[in-house]
């Protein structure tokens, strides 16, 4: 029977070479909560499993002068939630991550394996893709940056190539008078898995008209998108109930889902709309209170 | 019918009524309770089952030679290890099972008739190489046409699961084998007539979806048979007399070789009352020669353990102007899954049982489908029947503009009603619970907008049965209390209770202990809201041996006759005056004289006990229904119940709450989801929606107490009347709020937001 092998590297280098040489299938481990689920369910059944958490920069939030935050991928997210700077910044990318599983799924569940496991569901990825983040991926070739809503490619594919780790998540300083918001859609309260989720980002000018804006969906296509449509829709206009029900409409068009055990397509369709409009509220009245 | 008890004094009580700490409760919260999963023998291996991915295929060929080459696999069985068992009827729980079908159910023989059934099962040093050596079993399947849903498995065309299953109970007898195994009817004077009086009817049929009982511990056992063929089983099982029967049954043992412990237990709420591993493993283990120890995935047990039935639900109500209920009708169809055996029956019995009427017609069918064998699940059929009926009532109530509760009180079912499944009911709850429902301030409470609310009652008979008890009485006075029944929902608490209350001592002086099956004679399962009522009602019987043993001693003692002795506050005295002035002998007295008065000193009570009170609730609920995503939310929840007398009223809480909150499950959205190749597709708790914590308000209880006049203390069941009500309050709510009646259970949101879309394009009204 194949032996699996764990380490659990110090440097982000040493992570890298390991998987850049392992033979058979590799896997990073960050919180482990995906991993985990799918080792006993023999989903994969990996050669190797690098655990990145002694690494000290995967768990360090940092800010940057300009206000920007470097994420390590590994961050529990109950940390996040802790993060008060990063709270106030990046509500809706945090509200997003806190969502994520229940208390002590929160303790070790990362944005990074959020992200990596690429499930069109992730709670945490269209709060991230409407904020305008990006990834810092590490591997045997050197560094790269790619916007966040490029990492996944399909349901539990990513765009990563052979012995490549994404290191960090980069939000930027948002702009003045911004807000962001994340809601989901689930048929309980917590511990499901998201049928629609939508991430609203918004810049409201001094006359309170909008200026910039970002909206990404979830669980309606093969990955999280984000939706231009969605956008023009808000900019140009106070966020009124007509452009809200042109965002709504916009949001619905956008949508491709599937049929399944989670949701019809029709009711998917429908609801990214609602929840669209919802979470643009929430974001647009967010930067109200500022 | 048992005779009427003198009712104790209600207003002496020390002990009954009082809420102690649980005797098992520290184990439970600091993880040393165990369970199922949690023994490990020396030399143990590990056993896995292999399930066929079909719903239904002929089993041509097994081929197990590869995995029992595989180094590390000590023992593979299939169909080939079983004997084949003759049908036979036996109960299990409160539902039938046959022989013939629990032997196919543990082990497929000549076809698989579910995804997930049992084709094979390997024992191996450790679990990877069991897991390995399934994927090297090579079964030979020919595919066949499935059937899932009911109706279609009842028309003649449909794939056939068995060649040699007639109707029963229609005359003349059937010349073709068909899905149908049984049809039964209840009747009580002239529907046609009741129809004919009534001002107005209302007819519905209704859909609800099996669902599982969702017990958090999966099935598990140890197995460890001997060379010589004495066996021991450690199961997880509200039953393991029961489970001993069955396995010593299938395996061909002498009972007495058999023995059988049973482990805490994670929840069973009907589901742990079968077989489906314990053969396996013992099977297991007499070809290996070492202890298996066999347990389930999630997976697993939603794919080949017994949910409760889905079913087809027909009911047709007529009542006069006034609310008065002229005639009810209703048909049941009711999945079987793959072997006969619904609980289409007691759902019959129960369909109109809240209410006083004169016509009554319920008819039943038990129908198989390519699903797995249906379990018992709290107050087995009920649920499903009484949905219909009280949606119907509650919508005949709100068509002649009449309370929901005054309908039912005007048609309340009472001491002396005559039930159409046979017996006239003694002194029950149905008055009483609605009585206090309507005073209860939830019921007047105001709702906002989009927020409804809904109530209805439901019925429940309860059992008694075979039931043994021991009490011994230790050398330093305190008494180590055996019972048969395992502890769900905590009856090692109110058994001590009982028994501390009839010998007069402080319940910390008893340690209840469920025995195994060679310390006590045969004991039937936690089930039908048996475990406090019989097991008290034993004990009652069991104090009193061992008081009368006592108060034997103390007269031995004092060389009086024993008539000359009383039990009074725990202790032997002299009945008065004349007899003697004695100091009074407590029972640690006692039991410091046993060995000098004739040996140590036990009460015992082997009896098969009678007369099981049925318990009536009546559910309150409102709900908020969002328009947008058609997702409903519980606000406010009230359970009011018949208890007779709550023995620990905490646990009475507790099963009036999980019973509301399996009914919230059930209501919105637990379902089985199968693909068009008969393969379940949500055989997980990510997407079998049982209710989380954070989606329940807490619930509300009020503990209406109409004794039972055959328990000394009035006790009645209480554990399965509270999942009867709840889907049809839930379904009024979510009318009062839209305006829409929904006949499909589970409200779940993509149903409900369709109707309200439909409902808005058709102008409003529906
Ligand atoms: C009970 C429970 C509830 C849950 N609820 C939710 C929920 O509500 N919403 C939700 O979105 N998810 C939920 N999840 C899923 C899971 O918790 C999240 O996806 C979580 O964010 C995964 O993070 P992790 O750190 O545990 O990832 P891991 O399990 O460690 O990794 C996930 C995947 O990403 C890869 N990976 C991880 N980090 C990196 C990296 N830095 N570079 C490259 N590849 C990497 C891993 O190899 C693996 O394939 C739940 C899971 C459980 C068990």
């Amino acid at each position: 029977m194949q032996e699996m092998r764990f380490e659990a590297p110090e440097t982000l280098d040493a992570a890298v070479a390991l998987l850049t040489n392992a033979e058979g299938e590799a896997r990073v481990l960050a919180g482990g909560t995906d991993l985990l689920v799918q080792l006993r369910a023999e989903i994969i059944e990996p050669a190797l499993v690098v655990d990145i958490k002694r690494i000290p920069e995967m768990l360090a939030i940092t800010q940057a002068s300009d206000g920007g935050f470097k994420i390590g991928a590994a961050v529990p997210c109950q940390a996040l939630g802790e993060n008060m700077a990063l709270k106030a910044a990046w509500p809706g990318v945090v509200e997003g991550a806190e969502l994520i599983g229940s208390t002590q799924i929160q303790g070790r569940a990362s944005m990074g394996g959020n992200l990596c496991n690429a499930s069109p569901a992730a709670d945490s990825v269209p709060g991230m893709v409407a904020a305008g983040a990006t990834v810092t991926i590490i591997g045997p070739d050197g560094e790269r940056e790619i916007p966040v809503q490029d990492l996944p490619a399909g349901p539990g594919m990513t765009t990563l190539t052979k012995g490549e780790v994404v290191a960090f998540i980069n939000l930027p300083s948002p702009a003045p008078n911004s807000a962001d918001a994340y809601l989901r859609f689930i048929p309980r309260t917590e511990m499901d898995i998201a049928v629609v989720g939508a991430g609203v980002a918004v810049t409201i000018d001094d006359v309170g008209v909008c200026t910039a804006a970002r909206v990404s969906l979830g669980a309606v296509g093969e990955r999280v998108l984000l939706v231009d449509e969605c956008a023009a829709a808000l900019i140009g206009t106070p966020i009124d109930d007509a452009a809200l029900d042109n965002l709504a409409a916009a949001a619905s068009a956008a949508t491709r889902p599937i049929d399944d055990k989670r949701g019809t397509k029709e009711y998917r369709t429908r609801v990214a709309g609602v929840l669209a409009r919802r979470a643009s509220i929430i974001a647009r009245d967010r930067v109200g209170a500022k | 019918m048992p005779d009427e008890v003198k009712l104790n004094d209600m207003d002496s009580l020390n002990w009954v009524g009082t809420r102690p700490a649980r005797p098992d409760g520290v184990d439970k919260v600091t993880g040393k309770a165990r369970f199922g999963a949690d023994l490990s023998l020396p030399g143990m291996l590990h056993g896995r089952v292999l399930r066929s991915p079909h719903a239904h295929a002929i089993l041509k060929s097994i081929d197990t030679s590869k995995a029992e080459a595989l180094p590390g696999v000590k023992a593979v069985v299939t169909r080939d290890d079983f004997n084949d068992m003759p049908s036979e009827f036996v109960p299990a729980g409160e539902m039938m099972v046959n022989y013939r079908d629990i032997v196919r159910n543990v082990m497929a023989r000549e076809k698989v008739l579910y995804d997930g059934h049992a084709v094979a099962a390997v024992a191996a040093t450790s679990a990877s190489i069991a897991r390995k050596a399934l994927k090297l079993i090579e079964v030979d399947y020919e595919v066949l046409p499935h059937v899932i849903d009911v109706e279609e498995a009842m028309k003649p065309e449909a794939p056939l699961l068995h060649d040699d299953l007639f109707t029963v109970g229609v005359e003349p007898a059937p010349k073709k084998p068909s899905n149908i195994a049984k049809v039964v009817e209840f009747k009580l004077g002239d529907v046609e007539k009741g129809f004919g009086e009534a001002d107005i009817i209302v007819e519905r049929t209704f859909n609800t979806a099996p669902v599982h009982q969702g017990y958090i511990e999966p099935h598990a056992c140890v197995a460890s048979v001997n060379a010589d063929g004495l066996a021991e089983l450690w199961v997880t099982t509200q039953g393991h007399y029961v489970v001993r029967g069955h396995c010593a049954r299938m395996l061909g043992m002498d009972i007495s070789k058999l023995k059988v412990t049973a482990s805490e237990i994670g929840g069973g709420f009907g589901g742990k009352t079968v077989v489906y591993l314990e053969p396996v493993a013992l099977a297991l283990s007499n070809k290996s020669g070492a202890p298996v120890k066999m347990v389930m995935s999630r997976e697993e047990v939603f794919r080949a353990s017994g949910p409760t039935s889905g079913a087809r639900v027909y009911v047709k109500v007529g009542a006069k102007s006034d609310g008065t209920i002229t005639a009810g009708h209703c048909e049941l169809k009711y999945q079987a899954g793959a072997f006969q055996g619904s609980p289409v029956q007691p759902g019959a019995m129960c369909a109109f049982a809240p209410y006083d009427l004169e016509n009554v017609d319920v008819i039943g069918y038990d129908v198989v489908s390519n699903r797995p064998k249906v379990a018992a699940y709290r107050a087995p059929g009920a649920p499903i029947s009484e949905f219909g009926v009280e949606c119907v009532i509650d919508e005949i109530a709100k068509k002649i503009g009449m309370d929901p509760l005054d309908i039912r009180m005007k048609n309340a079912a009472k001491e002396g009603t005559q039930a159409a499944y046979g017996p006239k009911f003694g002194p029950i709850g149905m008055i009483s619970s609605l009585e206090q429902a309507k005073a209860h301030d939830h019921y007047s409470a105001p709702l906002g907008e989009n927020q409804g609310r809904g109530v209805a009652s439901g019925f429940w008979f309860n059992i008694g049965g075979e039931t043994c008890v021991t009490m011994n009485v230790n050398e330093d006075g305190t008494v180590a209390l055996l019972t048969g029944t395992p502890d769900i929902g905590g009856s090692r608490a109110s058994l001590s209770m009982m028994a501390a209350e009839e010998l007069g001592i402080d319940v910390d002086k008893v340690r209840p202990m469920i025995a195994d099956t060679a310390s006590l004679p045969y004991t039937f399962l936690t089930g039908g809201s048996r475990a406090t009522f019989a097991g008290t009602t034993a004990i009652i019987h069991a104090s009193k041996d061992a008081i009368d043993k006592m108060r034997a001693r103390a007269a031995q003692f004092w060389d009086v006759s024993i008539d000359e002795v009383v039990w009074e506050n725990g202790e032997a005295r002299p009945a008065s005056t004349n007899v003697g002035d004695f100091d009074p002998l407590s029972i640690e007295d006692i039991a410091k004289l046993a060995n000098s008065t004739g040996g140590p000193i036990s009460g015992r009570a082997e009896i098969n006990v009678q007369g099981a009170g049925p318990s009536i609730g009546t559910h309150i609920v409102d709900v908020e229904v969002d328009k947008e995503t058609g997702r409903v939310e519980i606000l406010r929840y009230t359970v009011l119940q018949d208890a007779g007398k709550a023995v620990h009223p905490s646990y009475v809480e507790g099963q009036f709450q999980g019973g509301a909150v399996q009914g919230i499950g059930w209501a919105l959205n637990e379902e089985y989801i199968y693909d068009d190749n008969g393969r379940l597709e949500n055989a997980g708790f990510l997407d079998y929606r049982i209710p989380v914590a954070s989606d329940v308000p807490m619930i509300d209880t009020v503990i209406v107490e109409v004794p039972n006049p055959v328990h000394p203390y009035g006790v009645r069941g209480v554990g399965e009347t509270p999942i009867v009500p709840p889907m049809a309050a839930i379904n009024a709510a979510i009318e009062q709020a839209t305006g829409i009646r929904f006949t499909e259970l589970p409200m779940s949101p993509p149903k409900v937001l369709k109707a309200l879309d439909e409902a808005a394009a058709s102008g409003g009204d529906d």
